[in-house]
Protein backbone atom coordinates (compact mmCIF):
# COMPACT_ATOMS: atom_id res chain seq x y z
CA UNK A 1 0.00 0.00 0.00
CA UNK A 2 0.95 3.26 -0.97
CA UNK A 3 2.47 5.13 1.98
CA UNK A 4 0.66 8.10 3.66
CA UNK A 5 2.80 8.62 6.62
CA UNK A 6 6.77 8.17 6.36
CA UNK A 7 9.09 8.85 9.36
CA UNK A 8 12.65 8.13 9.04
CA UNK A 9 15.42 8.45 11.55
CA UNK A 10 12.84 10.79 13.97
CA UNK A 11 14.52 11.65 17.22
CA UNK A 12 14.06 14.03 19.63
CA UNK A 13 15.91 15.58 22.80
CA UNK A 14 14.74 17.44 25.95
CA UNK A 15 17.54 19.41 26.51
CA UNK A 16 20.50 16.77 27.13
CA UNK A 17 18.25 13.81 27.21
CA UNK A 18 16.99 12.14 24.53
CA UNK A 19 13.30 11.42 24.81
CA UNK A 20 13.08 9.74 21.45
CA UNK A 21 15.77 7.60 19.59
CA UNK A 22 15.97 7.89 15.60
CA UNK A 23 12.62 6.38 14.78
CA UNK A 24 11.13 4.85 11.79
CA UNK A 25 7.44 4.37 10.95
CA UNK A 26 4.79 4.39 8.17
CA UNK A 27 0.68 4.58 7.75
CA UNK A 28 -0.91 3.60 4.90
CA UNK A 29 -3.50 5.15 3.01
CA UNK A 30 -6.25 4.53 4.91
CA UNK A 31 -4.59 2.69 7.52
CA UNK A 32 -5.43 2.83 11.53
CA UNK A 33 -1.57 2.04 13.22
CA UNK A 34 -1.28 2.12 16.71
CA UNK A 35 1.49 3.19 18.67
CA UNK A 36 1.63 1.42 22.29
CA UNK A 37 4.02 1.45 25.08
CA UNK A 38 3.97 2.55 28.77
CA UNK A 39 4.61 5.91 30.43
CA UNK A 40 7.60 7.68 29.27
CA UNK A 41 8.22 5.67 26.52
CA UNK A 42 8.09 8.85 24.04
CA UNK A 43 4.88 7.85 22.58
CA UNK A 44 3.75 11.58 22.67
CA UNK A 45 6.98 13.06 21.78
CA UNK A 46 6.87 10.90 18.43
CA UNK A 47 3.72 12.55 17.64
CA UNK A 48 4.70 16.02 18.93
CA UNK A 49 7.85 16.11 16.60
CA UNK A 50 5.77 14.53 14.00
CA UNK A 51 3.84 17.50 13.95
CA UNK A 52 6.59 20.05 14.20
CA UNK A 53 5.45 21.01 18.55
CA UNK A 54 8.67 19.56 19.76
CA UNK A 55 11.83 20.04 17.47
CA UNK A 56 13.81 17.01 16.26
CA UNK A 57 16.32 16.23 13.78
CA UNK A 58 15.29 13.41 10.86
CA UNK A 59 12.58 13.03 8.19
CA UNK A 60 8.73 12.68 7.96
CA UNK A 61 7.04 12.59 4.65
CA UNK A 62 3.48 12.98 4.23
CA UNK A 63 1.94 11.93 0.87
CA UNK A 64 5.44 11.87 -0.74
CA UNK A 65 6.68 15.56 0.18
CA UNK A 66 8.86 16.23 3.13
CA UNK A 67 7.18 17.96 6.04
CA UNK A 68 8.74 20.91 7.68
CA UNK A 69 10.31 20.34 10.88
CA UNK A 70 9.74 23.02 13.45
CA UNK A 71 6.80 24.04 11.96
CA UNK A 72 3.80 22.99 13.41
CA UNK A 73 1.26 25.71 11.28
CA UNK A 74 2.95 24.74 7.93
CA UNK A 75 2.36 20.82 8.93
CA UNK A 76 -1.33 21.30 9.93
CA UNK A 77 -1.99 23.22 6.85
CA UNK A 78 -1.12 19.75 5.18
CA UNK A 79 -3.92 18.31 6.66
CA UNK A 80 -1.44 16.39 9.39
CA UNK A 81 -4.29 17.05 12.34
CA UNK A 82 -2.80 16.39 16.33
CA UNK A 83 -5.24 15.61 19.10
CA UNK A 84 -3.10 16.57 21.78
CA UNK A 85 -2.67 14.76 24.83
CA UNK A 86 -4.76 16.41 27.78
CA UNK A 87 -7.32 17.18 25.06
CA UNK A 88 -5.82 21.28 24.26
CA UNK A 89 -9.38 22.17 24.13
CA UNK A 90 -10.24 26.06 24.79
CA UNK A 91 -11.70 25.67 28.47
CA UNK A 92 -13.73 29.52 28.53
CA UNK A 93 -14.43 29.21 24.76
CA UNK A 94 -17.98 27.72 24.06
CA UNK A 95 -18.42 24.49 21.57
CA UNK A 96 -19.20 26.14 19.10
CA UNK A 97 -16.13 29.02 19.02
CA UNK A 98 -13.72 25.76 19.74
CA UNK A 99 -15.48 23.78 16.61
CA UNK A 100 -14.72 27.14 14.61
CA UNK A 101 -11.33 27.82 15.26
CA UNK A 102 -11.14 23.73 13.97
CA UNK A 103 -11.22 25.25 10.83
CA UNK A 104 -9.36 28.29 11.38
CA UNK A 105 -7.02 27.52 8.11
CA UNK A 106 -10.71 27.57 6.35
CA UNK A 107 -10.51 31.28 6.95
CA UNK A 108 -14.01 33.21 5.81
CA UNK A 109 -15.09 29.54 3.94
CA UNK A 110 -18.62 29.79 5.43
CA UNK A 111 -20.31 26.80 3.00
CA UNK A 112 -17.16 24.70 3.76
CA UNK A 113 -17.04 25.29 7.48
CA UNK A 114 -21.01 24.50 7.82
CA UNK A 115 -20.85 21.44 6.29
CA UNK A 116 -17.83 20.44 8.24
CA UNK A 117 -19.83 21.30 11.17
CA UNK A 118 -22.76 19.05 10.24
CA UNK A 119 -20.23 16.17 9.72
CA UNK A 120 -19.09 16.41 13.21
CA UNK A 121 -22.45 17.09 14.75
CA UNK A 122 -23.16 13.99 13.13
CA UNK A 123 -20.46 12.08 14.58
CA UNK A 124 -20.98 13.78 17.98
CA UNK A 125 -24.74 15.05 18.13
CA UNK A 126 -23.95 15.16 21.94
CA UNK A 127 -21.73 18.71 20.78
CA UNK A 128 -24.46 20.01 18.96
CA UNK A 129 -26.89 19.97 22.15
CA UNK A 130 -24.18 22.04 23.68
CA UNK A 131 -22.77 24.17 21.09
CA UNK A 132 -23.03 27.59 23.72
CA UNK A 133 -21.68 25.57 26.78
CA UNK A 134 -18.46 26.94 27.64
CA UNK A 135 -16.15 23.66 26.66
CA UNK A 136 -14.64 24.04 30.14
CA UNK A 137 -17.59 23.06 31.69
CA UNK A 138 -18.22 19.68 29.35
CA UNK A 139 -17.52 16.14 30.99
CA UNK A 140 -14.33 14.48 30.72
CA UNK A 141 -16.01 12.59 27.52
CA UNK A 142 -17.62 15.11 26.04
CA UNK A 143 -14.38 16.60 26.01
CA UNK A 144 -12.69 14.76 24.12
CA UNK A 145 -15.47 14.13 21.63
CA UNK A 146 -15.21 17.91 20.96
CA UNK A 147 -11.07 17.64 20.51
CA UNK A 148 -11.81 14.82 17.84
CA UNK A 149 -14.40 16.96 15.95
CA UNK A 150 -12.17 20.22 16.25
CA UNK A 151 -9.50 18.35 14.81
CA UNK A 152 -11.86 17.29 12.19
CA UNK A 153 -13.04 20.56 11.87
CA UNK A 154 -9.69 21.02 9.97
CA UNK A 155 -10.53 18.42 7.41
CA UNK A 156 -7.61 16.13 8.30
CA UNK A 157 -6.08 13.40 5.81
CA UNK A 158 -4.32 12.24 8.52
CA UNK A 159 -4.88 12.02 12.43
CA UNK A 160 -2.89 11.52 14.78
CA UNK A 161 -4.16 11.40 18.61
CA UNK A 162 -2.29 10.88 21.89
CA UNK A 163 -4.24 8.86 24.44
CA UNK A 164 -7.48 9.75 23.54
CA UNK A 165 -9.13 7.73 26.41
CA UNK A 166 -7.10 9.13 29.16
CA UNK A 167 -9.34 9.54 31.95
CA UNK A 168 -12.24 8.23 30.38
CA UNK A 169 -14.70 5.20 31.79
CA UNK A 170 -13.99 1.89 30.08
CA UNK A 171 -17.21 2.24 28.01
CA UNK A 172 -16.77 5.67 27.05
CA UNK A 173 -13.11 4.89 26.05
CA UNK A 174 -14.43 2.15 24.10
CA UNK A 175 -17.29 4.57 22.43
CA UNK A 176 -14.07 7.33 21.61
CA UNK A 177 -11.98 4.46 19.73
CA UNK A 178 -14.65 2.90 18.17
CA UNK A 179 -16.01 6.34 16.37
CA UNK A 180 -12.08 6.25 15.44
CA UNK A 181 -12.67 3.29 13.71
CA UNK A 182 -15.94 4.34 12.23
CA UNK A 183 -13.49 7.47 10.56
CA UNK A 184 -10.90 4.86 10.06
CA UNK A 185 -13.43 2.52 7.70
CA UNK A 186 -14.42 6.07 5.63
CA UNK A 187 -10.67 5.87 4.93
CA UNK A 188 -9.38 8.40 7.15
CA UNK A 189 -5.42 7.16 7.75
CA UNK A 190 -5.03 7.06 11.96
CA UNK A 191 -2.26 7.02 14.26
CA UNK A 192 -3.25 6.34 17.58
CA UNK A 193 -0.96 6.39 20.75
CA UNK A 194 -2.80 4.32 23.65
CA UNK A 195 -1.77 2.74 26.97
CA UNK A 196 -5.11 1.01 26.61
CA UNK A 197 -3.13 -1.84 24.14
CA UNK A 198 -6.19 -4.18 24.47
CA UNK A 199 -8.66 -1.32 22.65
CA UNK A 200 -6.43 -0.14 20.45
CA UNK A 201 -5.36 -3.34 19.30
CA UNK A 202 -9.24 -4.35 17.89
CA UNK A 203 -8.92 -1.38 15.39
CA UNK A 204 -5.20 -0.83 14.60
CA UNK A 205 -4.31 -3.25 11.34
CA UNK A 206 -0.66 -3.16 13.07
CA UNK A 207 0.64 -1.53 16.24
CA UNK A 208 4.45 -0.51 17.05
CA UNK A 209 5.51 -0.65 20.47
CA UNK A 210 7.78 2.02 22.18
CA UNK A 211 10.33 1.45 25.05
CA UNK A 212 12.63 3.80 26.73
CA UNK A 213 12.47 6.37 23.27
CA UNK A 214 12.60 3.61 20.77
CA UNK A 215 10.37 1.02 18.59
CA UNK A 216 11.39 -1.85 20.00
CA UNK A 217 8.97 -4.03 17.69
CA UNK A 218 6.14 -3.74 15.15
CA UNK A 219 3.43 -6.55 15.54
CA UNK A 220 0.00 -7.34 13.92
CA UNK A 221 -3.03 -7.77 16.51
CA UNK A 222 -3.11 -11.52 16.67
CA UNK A 223 0.58 -11.07 18.09
CA UNK A 224 -0.63 -10.00 21.27
CA UNK A 225 -2.67 -12.43 22.91
CA UNK A 226 -2.14 -10.90 26.23
CA UNK A 227 -0.59 -8.25 28.33
CA UNK A 228 1.76 -10.72 28.94
CA UNK A 229 3.24 -10.53 25.20
CA UNK A 230 3.40 -6.82 25.77
CA UNK A 231 5.39 -7.00 29.04
CA UNK A 232 7.87 -9.19 27.43
CA UNK A 233 8.52 -6.93 24.16
CA UNK A 234 9.18 -4.20 26.75
CA UNK A 235 11.32 -5.95 28.91
CA UNK A 236 13.26 -7.73 26.14
CA UNK A 237 14.06 -4.11 25.20
CA UNK A 238 15.36 -2.91 28.90
CA UNK B 1 -35.21 41.01 36.65
CA UNK B 2 -31.83 39.60 35.26
CA UNK B 3 -31.99 41.80 32.90
CA UNK B 4 -32.84 45.01 35.18
CA UNK B 5 -30.03 44.05 37.40
CA UNK B 6 -27.95 43.89 33.96
CA UNK B 7 -28.15 46.91 33.43
CA UNK B 8 -28.53 48.52 37.15
CA UNK B 9 -24.35 48.98 36.66
CA UNK B 10 -24.36 51.07 33.41
CA UNK B 11 -27.64 52.72 34.81
CA UNK B 12 -25.48 53.74 37.97
CA UNK B 13 -22.76 54.83 35.75
CA UNK B 14 -24.47 57.11 33.75
CA UNK B 15 -25.78 58.90 37.48
CA UNK B 16 -22.28 59.47 38.04
CA UNK B 17 -21.71 60.88 34.88
CA UNK B 18 -24.32 62.88 34.88
CA UNK B 19 -23.63 64.14 38.58
CA UNK B 20 -19.98 64.75 37.43
CA UNK B 21 -21.12 66.92 34.38
CA UNK B 22 -23.19 69.15 36.85
CA UNK B 23 -21.43 69.66 39.60
CA UNK B 24 -18.07 69.74 37.92
CA UNK B 25 -14.90 69.62 40.15
CA UNK B 26 -12.51 67.27 41.30
CA UNK B 27 -14.73 64.86 40.80
CA UNK B 28 -14.10 65.27 36.47
CA UNK B 29 -10.60 64.96 37.36
CA UNK B 30 -11.13 61.73 39.06
CA UNK B 31 -13.35 60.33 36.07
CA UNK B 32 -10.70 61.64 33.92
CA UNK B 33 -7.95 59.79 35.23
CA UNK B 34 -10.74 56.85 35.60
CA UNK B 35 -11.28 56.73 31.64
CA UNK B 36 -7.34 57.28 30.60
CA UNK B 37 -6.09 54.42 32.58
CA UNK B 38 -9.18 52.57 31.50
CA UNK B 39 -7.87 52.78 28.13
CA UNK B 40 -4.63 52.19 28.84
CA UNK B 41 -5.86 48.49 30.39
CA UNK B 42 -8.14 47.56 27.66
CA UNK B 43 -4.99 47.53 25.92
CA UNK B 44 -3.14 45.58 28.19
CA UNK B 45 -6.27 43.23 28.40
CA UNK B 46 -5.48 42.49 24.61
CA UNK B 47 -2.16 41.17 25.56
CA UNK B 48 -2.66 39.98 28.73
CA UNK B 49 -6.69 39.09 29.04
CA UNK B 50 -7.17 37.82 25.10
CA UNK B 51 -4.06 36.19 24.61
CA UNK B 52 -2.98 35.05 28.42
CA UNK B 53 0.82 36.66 28.22
CA UNK B 54 2.62 38.44 30.52
CA UNK B 55 3.80 42.15 30.23
CA UNK B 56 5.06 44.84 32.71
CA UNK B 57 6.51 47.63 30.31
CA UNK B 58 3.26 48.60 29.37
CA UNK B 59 4.07 52.20 30.69
CA UNK B 60 6.84 52.16 28.18
CA UNK B 61 4.63 52.61 25.46
CA UNK B 62 2.36 55.01 27.32
CA UNK B 63 5.67 57.47 27.88
CA UNK B 64 6.17 57.18 24.17
CA UNK B 65 2.97 58.47 23.45
CA UNK B 66 3.12 61.07 26.27
CA UNK B 67 6.45 62.00 25.53
CA UNK B 68 5.68 62.66 21.39
CA UNK B 69 2.91 64.94 22.30
CA UNK B 70 4.17 67.00 24.90
CA UNK B 71 7.73 67.48 22.98
CA UNK B 72 5.98 68.38 19.56
CA UNK B 73 3.38 70.32 21.23
CA UNK B 74 5.52 72.45 23.14
CA UNK B 75 8.84 72.35 22.03
CA UNK B 76 7.86 72.04 17.90
CA UNK B 77 4.06 73.77 18.14
CA UNK B 78 2.88 71.03 16.15
CA UNK B 79 -0.77 70.51 16.38
CA UNK B 80 -2.18 67.94 18.73
CA UNK B 81 -3.99 65.73 16.14
CA UNK B 82 -0.66 65.60 14.01
CA UNK B 83 1.76 64.73 17.50
CA UNK B 84 -0.51 62.26 18.64
CA UNK B 85 -0.44 59.48 15.51
CA UNK B 86 2.86 60.23 16.17
CA UNK B 87 3.05 58.95 19.17
CA UNK B 88 0.88 55.75 18.59
CA UNK B 89 2.86 54.99 15.74
CA UNK B 90 6.34 55.55 17.16
CA UNK B 91 5.11 53.22 20.06
CA UNK B 92 3.69 50.57 18.02
CA UNK B 93 6.88 50.55 15.61
CA UNK B 94 8.92 50.42 18.97
CA UNK B 95 6.34 47.29 20.00
CA UNK B 96 7.39 45.36 16.44
CA UNK B 97 10.91 45.86 16.79
CA UNK B 98 11.13 45.12 20.69
CA UNK B 99 8.42 42.16 20.56
CA UNK B 100 9.78 39.69 17.62
CA UNK B 101 12.99 38.76 19.54
CA UNK B 102 10.79 39.38 22.98
CA UNK B 103 7.88 37.49 22.21
CA UNK B 104 9.91 34.40 21.85
CA UNK B 105 10.59 33.93 26.11
CA UNK B 106 7.45 32.86 27.92
CA UNK B 107 6.14 33.45 31.61
CA UNK B 108 8.37 34.67 34.06
CA UNK B 109 11.12 35.53 31.06
CA UNK B 110 8.75 37.17 28.77
CA UNK B 111 7.60 39.51 32.44
CA UNK B 112 11.23 40.34 33.00
CA UNK B 113 12.32 41.16 29.45
CA UNK B 114 9.08 43.37 29.27
CA UNK B 115 9.70 45.14 32.99
CA UNK B 116 13.13 45.90 31.84
CA UNK B 117 11.74 47.97 28.68
CA UNK B 118 9.71 50.00 30.34
CA UNK B 119 12.57 50.77 33.32
CA UNK B 120 14.80 51.84 30.15
CA UNK B 121 12.30 54.02 29.07
CA UNK B 122 11.95 55.85 31.82
CA UNK B 123 15.63 56.19 32.41
CA UNK B 124 16.19 57.14 29.56
CA UNK B 125 12.88 60.09 29.85
CA UNK B 126 15.26 61.30 33.10
CA UNK B 127 18.47 60.98 31.12
CA UNK B 128 18.15 62.76 27.91
CA UNK B 129 16.69 66.46 29.26
CA UNK B 130 17.77 67.93 26.34
CA UNK B 131 14.78 66.80 25.31
CA UNK B 132 12.34 65.56 27.59
CA UNK B 133 13.46 68.21 30.79
CA UNK B 134 14.55 65.02 32.92
CA UNK B 135 12.57 64.72 35.95
CA UNK B 136 11.53 68.14 36.15
CA UNK B 137 9.33 67.42 33.35
CA UNK B 138 7.26 69.13 30.51
CA UNK B 139 4.82 71.58 31.67
CA UNK B 140 1.98 73.54 29.35
CA UNK B 141 1.25 70.90 26.97
CA UNK B 142 -2.09 72.25 25.28
CA UNK B 143 -5.01 70.39 25.49
CA UNK B 144 -7.14 68.39 23.87
CA UNK B 145 -8.02 70.48 20.33
CA UNK B 146 -7.99 70.40 16.61
CA UNK B 147 -7.24 73.62 13.72
CA UNK B 148 -6.19 76.12 16.47
CA UNK B 149 -9.14 75.19 18.61
CA UNK B 150 -9.24 74.03 22.31
CA UNK B 151 -11.48 72.31 24.10
CA UNK B 152 -12.63 74.89 26.73
CA UNK B 153 -12.67 73.24 30.09
CA UNK B 154 -12.12 70.23 32.05
CA UNK B 155 -15.89 68.96 31.09
CA UNK B 156 -15.18 69.21 27.70
CA UNK B 157 -11.82 67.07 28.04
CA UNK B 158 -13.90 64.88 30.41
CA UNK B 159 -16.10 64.42 27.54
CA UNK B 160 -13.40 63.67 24.89
CA UNK B 161 -11.94 61.26 27.10
CA UNK B 162 -14.95 59.57 27.50
CA UNK B 163 -15.14 59.35 23.49
CA UNK B 164 -12.17 58.26 23.03
CA UNK B 165 -12.87 55.52 25.91
CA UNK B 166 -16.16 54.61 24.30
CA UNK B 167 -14.07 54.02 20.82
CA UNK B 168 -11.14 51.85 22.41
CA UNK B 169 -13.36 49.37 24.51
CA UNK B 170 -15.94 49.45 21.23
CA UNK B 171 -12.95 48.01 19.14
CA UNK B 172 -11.88 45.62 21.73
CA UNK B 173 -15.13 44.28 21.57
CA UNK B 174 -15.02 43.71 18.12
CA UNK B 175 -12.18 42.47 17.96
CA UNK B 176 -12.70 39.72 20.90
CA UNK B 177 -15.39 38.09 18.82
CA UNK B 178 -13.50 38.15 15.65
CA UNK B 179 -11.11 35.96 13.96
CA UNK B 180 -8.37 37.84 15.38
CA UNK B 181 -9.72 37.36 19.10
CA UNK B 182 -11.00 33.85 18.74
CA UNK B 183 -6.96 33.00 17.70
CA UNK B 184 -6.08 35.00 20.52
CA UNK B 185 -8.12 32.98 22.94
CA UNK B 186 -6.63 29.86 21.33
CA UNK B 187 -3.16 30.81 22.10
CA UNK B 188 -3.90 31.82 25.75
CA UNK B 189 -5.85 28.30 26.21
CA UNK B 190 -2.96 26.81 25.13
CA UNK B 191 0.09 27.70 22.10
CA UNK B 192 0.77 24.11 21.31
CA UNK B 193 -2.84 23.28 20.40
CA UNK B 194 -3.29 26.78 18.66
CA UNK B 195 -0.24 25.95 17.35
CA UNK B 196 -1.48 21.99 15.75
CA UNK B 197 -4.63 23.85 14.21
CA UNK B 198 -2.46 26.04 11.77
CA UNK B 199 -3.19 29.36 13.70
CA UNK B 200 0.69 31.72 13.55
CA UNK B 201 1.14 32.09 17.31
CA UNK B 202 3.99 34.10 17.21
CA UNK B 203 2.28 36.87 14.64
CA UNK B 204 -0.62 36.68 16.44
CA UNK B 205 1.29 37.48 19.59
CA UNK B 206 3.31 40.06 18.47
CA UNK B 207 0.10 41.74 16.49
CA UNK B 208 -1.40 41.69 20.10
CA UNK B 209 1.58 43.21 21.93
CA UNK B 210 1.88 45.60 19.15
CA UNK B 211 -1.75 46.63 19.45
CA UNK B 212 -1.48 47.14 23.55
CA UNK B 213 1.65 49.42 23.13
CA UNK B 214 -0.95 51.29 20.59
CA UNK B 215 -3.64 51.77 23.31
CA UNK B 216 -1.36 52.72 25.87
CA UNK B 217 0.79 55.08 23.45
CA UNK B 218 -2.44 56.62 23.02
CA UNK B 219 -3.45 56.62 27.05
CA UNK B 220 -0.28 57.96 27.61
CA UNK B 221 -0.54 60.87 24.87
CA UNK B 222 -4.25 61.63 26.31
CA UNK B 223 -2.76 62.04 29.74
CA UNK B 224 -0.12 64.75 28.48
CA UNK B 225 -3.09 66.77 26.98
CA UNK B 226 -5.47 66.14 29.61
CA UNK B 227 -3.17 66.86 32.70
CA UNK B 228 -0.55 69.27 30.89
CA UNK B 229 2.27 67.87 32.02
CA UNK B 230 4.70 64.70 31.88
CA UNK B 231 7.33 63.78 33.89
CA UNK B 232 9.17 60.55 34.13
CA UNK B 233 7.38 59.82 37.55
CA UNK B 234 3.96 59.48 35.57
CA UNK B 235 5.21 56.63 33.94
CA UNK B 236 6.98 54.75 36.37
CA UNK B 237 6.25 51.03 37.75
CA UNK B 238 3.38 52.34 40.14
CA UNK B 239 1.11 52.46 36.40
CA UNK B 240 1.68 49.17 35.81
CA UNK B 241 0.77 47.91 39.27
CA UNK B 242 -2.44 50.30 39.13
CA UNK B 243 -3.08 49.27 35.79
CA UNK B 244 -2.65 45.26 36.84
CA UNK B 245 -4.93 45.75 39.87
CA UNK B 246 -7.57 47.64 37.78
CA UNK B 247 -7.54 44.85 35.04
CA UNK B 248 -7.96 41.77 37.88
CA UNK B 249 -10.47 43.90 39.51
CA UNK B 250 -12.78 44.25 36.85
CA UNK B 251 -12.38 41.04 35.04
CA UNK B 252 -9.11 40.45 33.39
CA UNK B 253 -10.24 38.56 29.52
CA UNK B 254 -13.33 40.63 29.75
CA UNK B 255 -14.71 43.51 27.64
CA UNK B 256 -15.97 45.60 30.19
CA UNK B 257 -12.83 44.45 32.72
CA UNK B 258 -10.87 47.01 32.53
CA UNK B 259 -13.43 49.96 32.32
CA UNK B 260 -15.08 48.84 35.59
CA UNK B 261 -11.45 48.02 37.01
CA UNK B 262 -10.18 51.54 36.64
CA UNK B 263 -13.85 52.78 37.74
CA UNK B 264 -13.67 51.33 40.68
CA UNK B 265 -9.75 51.60 41.33
CA UNK B 266 -9.71 55.47 40.54
CA UNK B 267 -12.78 56.06 43.51
CA UNK B 268 -11.96 53.47 45.76
CA UNK B 269 -9.33 56.18 47.54
CA UNK B 270 -11.85 59.08 47.23
CA UNK B 271 -14.65 56.83 48.88
CA UNK B 272 -12.21 56.40 51.59
CA UNK B 273 -10.80 59.78 52.18
CA UNK B 274 -12.97 60.19 55.31
CA UNK B 275 -10.90 57.50 57.38
CA UNK B 276 -8.11 60.07 57.01
CA UNK B 277 -4.97 58.08 58.59
CA UNK B 278 -6.68 54.79 57.60
CA UNK B 279 -7.27 55.59 54.13
CA UNK B 280 -4.49 53.32 52.78
CA UNK B 281 -5.42 50.72 55.37
CA UNK B 282 -9.27 50.85 54.22
CA UNK B 283 -8.28 50.72 50.62
CA UNK B 284 -6.01 47.35 50.99
CA UNK B 285 -8.59 45.91 52.70
CA UNK B 286 -11.57 46.71 49.69
CA UNK B 287 -9.05 44.95 47.30
CA UNK B 288 -8.88 41.95 49.10
CA UNK B 289 -12.13 41.43 50.04
CA UNK B 290 -12.78 42.23 46.08
CA UNK B 291 -10.40 40.08 45.25
CA UNK B 292 -11.63 37.17 47.31
CA UNK B 293 -15.14 37.14 46.84
CA UNK B 294 -14.72 38.01 42.80
CA UNK B 295 -11.24 36.02 42.42
CA UNK B 296 -12.32 36.56 38.27
CA UNK B 297 -13.08 40.55 38.84
CA UNK B 298 -16.10 41.94 39.64
CA UNK B 299 -17.71 41.39 35.69
CA UNK B 300 -17.85 37.88 36.88
CA UNK B 301 -20.09 38.68 39.59
CA UNK B 302 -23.31 38.93 36.65
CA UNK B 303 -22.07 35.48 35.27
CA UNK B 304 -21.63 33.87 38.90
CA UNK B 305 -25.12 34.80 39.63
CA UNK B 306 -26.56 33.59 36.24
CA UNK B 307 -25.07 30.65 36.68
CA UNK B 308 -25.97 29.81 40.28
CA UNK B 309 -29.67 30.83 38.99
CA UNK B 310 -29.37 28.42 36.07
CA UNK B 311 -27.87 25.48 37.72
CA UNK B 312 -30.35 25.39 40.70
CA UNK B 313 -33.12 25.70 37.69
CA UNK B 314 -32.12 22.85 35.61
CA UNK B 315 -29.95 20.17 37.19
CA UNK B 316 -26.99 18.90 35.13
CA UNK B 317 -27.20 16.30 32.73
CA UNK B 318 -25.26 13.13 32.47
CA UNK B 319 -23.48 12.78 29.53
CA UNK B 320 -25.04 10.13 27.76
CA UNK B 321 -23.73 7.95 24.38
CA UNK B 322 -23.17 9.47 21.67
CA UNK B 323 -24.61 8.52 18.44
CA UNK B 324 -22.48 7.22 15.73
CA UNK B 325 -23.00 8.10 12.47
CA UNK B 326 -20.32 8.53 9.20
CA UNK B 327 -18.40 11.38 9.31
Amino acid sequence: MEALLAVHGLSARYGNVEALHPTDLAVARGELVAVLGPNGAGKSTLLRAIVGLTPGAGRVHFEGAELPRDDARAVAMRGVILVPEGRGIFGPMSVRENLDLGAYLLGSRRGEIAARLQRVFALFPRLKDRQTQLAGSLSGGEQQMLAIGRALMAGPRLLLLDEPSLGLAPRLATEILETLGDLNRHGMGILLVEQRAPLALKLAKRAYLLALGRVVAEVTPDQIASPHDLARYYFAAA
Amino acid sequence: MRRALAWLPWLAGALLLAYTFVAGGYLVTVLGFAALYAIFVTGLNFFMGYTGQVSFGQNAFAAIGGYTSAVLTVTHGWPVFAAMPLGIAAAALLALVIGYPTLRLRGHYLAMATLALGMIVQEIAVQWDRVTMGYTGIAAIPPLGAFGWELPNERAQLAALLAALALAVWVSGRLKHSRLGHALAAIAGSEDAARALGIDVARYKLLAFVIAAAYAAFAGSMFAHFVGFVSPEVFGLHMVVLGFTMLYVGGIGTVYGPLIGALIISLLPETFRSFKDYQDLAYGVALIVILIYAPKGLTSLARLWAQRRTATAAPAVEAAPHKKASA
